[in-house]
């Protein structure tokens, strides 16, 4: 048997999925289950003036109606700080329903619990809300006198200034300077499966199967909002929509949920509708960069200094962090990155696929794509000149592979001999363009130990398992291929259980650190399991391999052979039956080298795409997107396309549909439904390509994995707009690329 | 998302279908559903009583003795779309029912309910924002809100949103016929006087009595409409409604003039949008880019935009040009 990991191995749980026995934590199905429903705000700043119940009560079916005035009050909140930190991690420090202030336009006011959700739908209409509005500002047009310097970003996990030399005297003296401004418009998360929290006690517990991409967080923080020791939450979710970032941290509805199940003495279901997850679980907030570089002639970088300007909610200084990757992909020795803040009536925004990244990229690439013209410089050997062996502290990369992605993708992409000047390739009523970016995502290790155990029957069947949930991005099966092949079994023979906190910690799936921290856990519970059984064939008198160094056995299929004679041999199974030991089981344990290893921590990559541009209407097609990628060991290759190809598409939204605005008037979101919040649909997918670049990583765990989940994304959209450029002359200096965006010159920068 | 209990009746036949609804102060038709289930569950509208016509014989298509074809009010967006008589005689409707929605939508979606096709004006939807539309009265969100979807051409200081149908801009070119049965026995209306401009009153949109029900759809014979072409032009390649959609059917003489020209523009309208206008400016005249882009501006000489959709006008005249150059060449 050959190892399975790197092979691009069917996923184990599609059957399941395609044939709908696969449960989703909508689909669970108790006894006296009733379903709730979230009546929210239809003002967003106030105050809510009356609730009359009378003819929501009457409706019939209805078990209960929460709202301020009976909700009960919760015992702690927490503060924001990421999933990934392995904290309680609120998606904002607010909890609802807790008095009559109304914050933001969709915040929960009411819940109505009924026997079915029609009922709850038609009692929540029936429910007569009074409000006492006040001036909403929601917008960085309304907000821009109040925006303020933040001082640290995730309940101050992160600084919010990062700076370093003399950025203002460099940048004056200069011989070459760029300077770019842009405005982007918000984006939402729209997983297919809108949030979902069903909920049950038994007593003084409560079980909760909630679409979570990390059960640790929703236990950790519902048991903190209810104040209830942790050991009586458990969270259980075996299957999960997509998340890309709106199920990352824990949001009210969870634990209205739980509060709901207690209040009407039922297991309740409480799933946000398809508006409702607009306004229920975050955004990529509205936000404005300016980005300044400054170069010599012969193209280094002397000075960047980039700057953000976003909306976050009433209670939390919350901004995508714009700048990790600015700081540190290219050298540069005068940096100057921060972030300012408008508290408006918005909810707490939150991380949303690429977080921070995929924008402070988009303004760093083009302004770099801008440098190169400039200069005259072709933008790939602008990009790998400055480029630099080590990281903006100074420490060397744990992995690299940013110029031979670029130089790869070139290849693939036919980037020689393109000639640089705009707006000179016309086909019928189309410019032609093609462009490329750089691509970078820091590795965070903010997490604390994970955990994972492998169990052995004595029939050689295998389980192995650890809590963080699959939220379909394939883990169940690329950690199927890791324990097997480091405890030596077939694949066929093991099954990957996940998806419970009742199981070995692993934090959420977030951050593009899943894999990472999933595959160092189970590999060392396997490689553990394996070499305890070992120990036990070696030591035991009646087995074949007694006497040998446990360094000369050798695992496969589930049988140990010595190394030295292939011939010398037992199972796993004939071991354990020998000793009438009906299982052996071990606990691996990871723990990350933390946030100060002196390493540099991004997954690389680059973007390549082509693009048409109706030369009169400015409307934009792309027609064919190139990524290379280097995120250290691909366990699967057919899955990390998948998300890799994912996150290009994700670009392609952001930079020609994806864009939702709030009402000035009524502080509500405009969009709420996928008819008009657009997204790419098939017929505007180009042909893509997914390649890798080989690079070893003995930083980053065991395995040497490092994530797929956002490079993919990062850069996409910038290499789209210096497209744009290539075949018109504009610079697109907003977000999303629309056709007045494209005909009326590129935007306000 | 709301519900509400609600009366479900199949009618058995058109009398059947025409007494319940006239009977019924509360009720209303319904026929695909594509677009009223939505806005039945976003509370925009509130019918105690559906009348479901799906059972009744209104899905054929027949020639009708001038060489037209009369279309069954039922007949549905995706088999009209492919039968041989509508891809033969009028190829731009073909073009604009396959562009419009979605095939699933379109298998449901049928000829006169399209005709009943609301507006997806976001305060209309929403169900709370002021609208004159849904509440007579209570004011226009979109004069000053987010707009830049909103119609440019027809609109009034009352509603400025904008008439969503692909297959309506070719019916209206086509000066199709709308044939009803009501309470007061049948009736024949000219389709662009069935679609009303919002004036001050949005909220009534087209002329029909309570009960009135659509039964087909009457396309005269054209012979300049077997050359038409339906171009829609939109933020994404599909499923999307247009941001300028445009109907043509142009001869042009031996000497270079234009002898027959029926256009119709969607997405700028608050009504399907018959380019009269522009039709006048151009018969008659030589066949060239300039007059095209002088009748597009004549089109477009009362359009009233604001900030967000003021790009509309130089694209939908770009789009006007664009067409009228490739069909001439």
């Amino acid at each position: 048997m050959s190892p399975v990991v790197g092979k691009p191995v069917n996923r184990v749980d599609g059957p399941d999925k395609v044939t709908g026995t696969g449960r989703y934590c909508g689909e669970i199905v108790l006894p006296g289950l009733a379903y709730g429903l979230i009546v929210g705000a239809a003002v967003a700043n106030g105050r809510v003036v009356s609730i009359d119940e009378t003819a929501a009560r009457a409706a019939g079916g209805v078990f209960g109606i929460m709202t301020h005035r009976n909700t009960p009050k919760v015992a702690n909140q927490p503060r924001l700080i990421p999933s990934l930190a392995g904290q309680p991690a609120p998606g904002e420090s607010f909890f609802p329903m807790q008095d009559d202030v109304v914050h933001y336009w969709g915040q929960p006011v009411a819940l109505v619990v009924a026997d079915s959700e029609e009922a709850a739908a038609h009692a929540a209409a029936l429910l007569d809300i009074t409000y006492e509005p006040g001036v909403p500002v929601a917008t960085i047009a309304d907000g821009r006198a109040s925006a303020t310097q933040a001082k640290t970003l995730f309940g101050g996990l992160m600084p919010a200034t990062d700076e370093r030399g003399d950025v203002e005297g460099a940048l004056a003296a200069a011989e070459v300077t760029v300077d770019a401004t842009y405005h982007f418009a918000a984006n939402h998360h729209n997983p297919l499966e809108t949030s979902v929290t069903t909920a049950q006690w038994d007593g003084d517990r409560v079980t909760l199967w909630d679409s979570t991409m990390g059960v640790r967080a929703s236990q950790l923080t519902v048991a903190s909002l209810l104040g209830i020791p942790l050991s009586d939450v458990r969270v259980i979710t075996h299957f999960v929509g997509g998340g890309f970032g709106s199920k990352a941290m824990v949001w009210p509805h969870v634990t209205l949920a739980a509060m709901a199940a207690r209040h009407v003495g039922r297991p309740v279901r409480l799933a946000l509708t398809r508006p409702q997850s607009f306004t229920s679980n975050g955004h990529r907030e509205e936000q404005e960069q300016r980005i300044t570089l400054g170069a010599g002639r012969d193209g280094r970088l002397t000075a960047i200094r980039h700057r953000k300007l976003s909306v976050t909610s009433p209670f939390d200084d919350w901004a995508e962090p714009a700048t990790g990757v600015s700081t540190q992909i290219y050298g540069c020795d005068n940096y100057l990155g921060d972030h300012q803040l408008i508290h408006g009536n918005t909810m707490t925004p939150t991380f949303t696929r690429a977080p921070g990244e995929s924008l402070g990229s988009f303004t760093l690439e083009t302004a770099m794509d801008r440098l190169a013209y400039e200069l005259g410089m072709d933008p790939i050997e602008l990009r790998i000149m400055n480029h630099p062996p080590v990281d903006n502290h100074g420490n060397p990369w744990s992995s690299d592979g940013m110029a031979d992605c670029l130089r790869r993708g070139a290849d693939l992409f036919g980037w020689a001999g393109r000639d640089p000047t705009p707006g000179t390739r016309q086909e019928g009523n189309d410019l032609i363009g093609t462009g490329v970016a750089g691509a970078g995502y820091p590795v965070a290790f903010m997490m604390p130990v994970q955990h994972a155990r492998a169990r052995i029957f004595h029939d050689g069947s295998v389980v192995i398992q650890t809590s963080a949930q699959e939220f379909g991005i394939g883990v169940t099966t690329s950690m199927s291929q890791v324990g097997a092949d480091g405890l030596g079994v077939d694949m066929d023979v093991l099954r990957f259980e996940a998806g419970d906190t009742d199981l070995p910690n692993t934090t959420s799936a977030v951050g593009s650190m899943g894999a990472t921290m999933q595959s160092s856990a189970v590999h060392n519970a396997a490689t553990t399991l394996r070499n305890d059984l070992i120990a036990h064939a070696v030591n035991d008198g009646k087995s074949p391999l007694h006497g040998l160094s446990p360094s000369s056995v050798k695992v496969a299929d589930g049988r140990m052979t010595s190394t030295l004679d292939p011939s010398i041999g037992e199972s796993y199974a004939d071991l354990l039956q020998r000793n009438r030991l009906l299982d052996m089981e071990a606990l691996g344990s990871w723990t990350p080298p933390g946030m100060d290893t002196p390493h540099g921590l991004l997954t690389f990559g680059a973007q390549f795409a082509e693009v048409a541009v109706d030369k009169d209407l400015g409307l934009v097609r792309v027609r064919r997107m190139t990524g290379v990628f280097a995120p250290g060991r691909v366990l699967n290759p057919k899955l990390a396309r998948s998300q890799l190809l994912g996150g290009m598409l994700w670009g392609l939204g952001q930079a020609l549909l994806e864009g939702n605005q709030i009402d000035r008037q009524s502080g509500r979101w405009a969009l709420n439904n996928l008819g008009e919040y657009l997204v790419p649909v098939h017929a505007d997918i180009p042909d893509i390509q997914v390649d890798f670049v080989e690079v070893e990583d003995d930083v980053v765990g065991p395995l040497g994995v490092k994530g797929v989940g956002e490079v993919g994304q990062v850069g996409a959209a910038a290499a789209i707009a210096n497209a744009v450029f290539h075949a018109t002359g504009r610079r697109m200096n907003e977000l999303p690329m629309t056709a007045e965006v494209v005909m009326n010159g590129g935007g306000p920068g | 998302m709301t519900m509400r209990p609600i009366t479900f009746f199949r009618a058995g036949s058109i009398d059947e279908a025409v007494a319940a609804v006239s009977s019924h102060p509360d009720s209303a038709f319904l026929a695909g559903g594509t677009t009223e289930i939505d806005l039945l569950r976003l509370n925009v509208v509130q019918p105690t009583l559906l009348v479901d016509v799906n059972d009744l014989p209104l899905t054929y298509l027949e020639d009708v003795d001038d060489g037209g074809v009369r279309i069954g009010a039922m007949a549905r967006m995706s088999d009209v779309a492919r039968a041989p008589r509508i891809v033969e005689r009028y190829p731009g409707m073909s073009q604009a029912l396959l562009l419009g929605a979605s095939e699933q939508l379109r298998n449901m979606a049928s000829m006169g309910g399209n005709m009943c096709q609301r507006t997806r004006c976001s305060y209309f939807r929403d169900g709370q924002s002021p609208c004159n539309k849904r509440e007579p009265g209570s004011g226009c969100s979109a004069l000053t809100g987010i707009n830049r979807g909103h119609a440019v051409l027809g609109t009034s200081e009352q509603c400025i949103a904008t008439h969503p149908s692909d297959v309506a801009v070719a019916l209206v070119a086509l000066d199709a016929m709308i044939r009803t049965i009501g309470p007061d026995g049948t009736n024949a209306i000219p389709i662009e006087r069935f679609f009303l401009r919002p004036a001050d009153t949005p909220s009534i949109e087209h002329p029909l009595a309570h009960g009135e029900l659509i039964v087909a759809i009457d396309v005269p014979a054209l012979p300049v409409a077997r050359t038409s072409r339906y171009v829609k032009h939109r933020d994404r390649a599909s499923y999307e409604f247009a941001l300028v959609s445009v109907f043509s059917a142009m001869r042009v003489d031996d000497a270079g003039n234009v002898a027959e020209l029926r256009l119709a523009l969607g997405g700028v309208g608050t009504v399907p949008w018959r380019a009269h206008r522009a039709e006048e400016a151009l018969i008659g005249r030589p066949a060239t880019p300039e007059n095209f882009a002088a009748a597009a501006d004549a089109e477009f000489a009362d359009a009233r935009t604001t900030p967000m959709n003021e790009f509309m006008v130089t694209f939908a005249k770009r789009a006007i040009v664009r067409e009228l150059s490739e069909v001439t060449s």
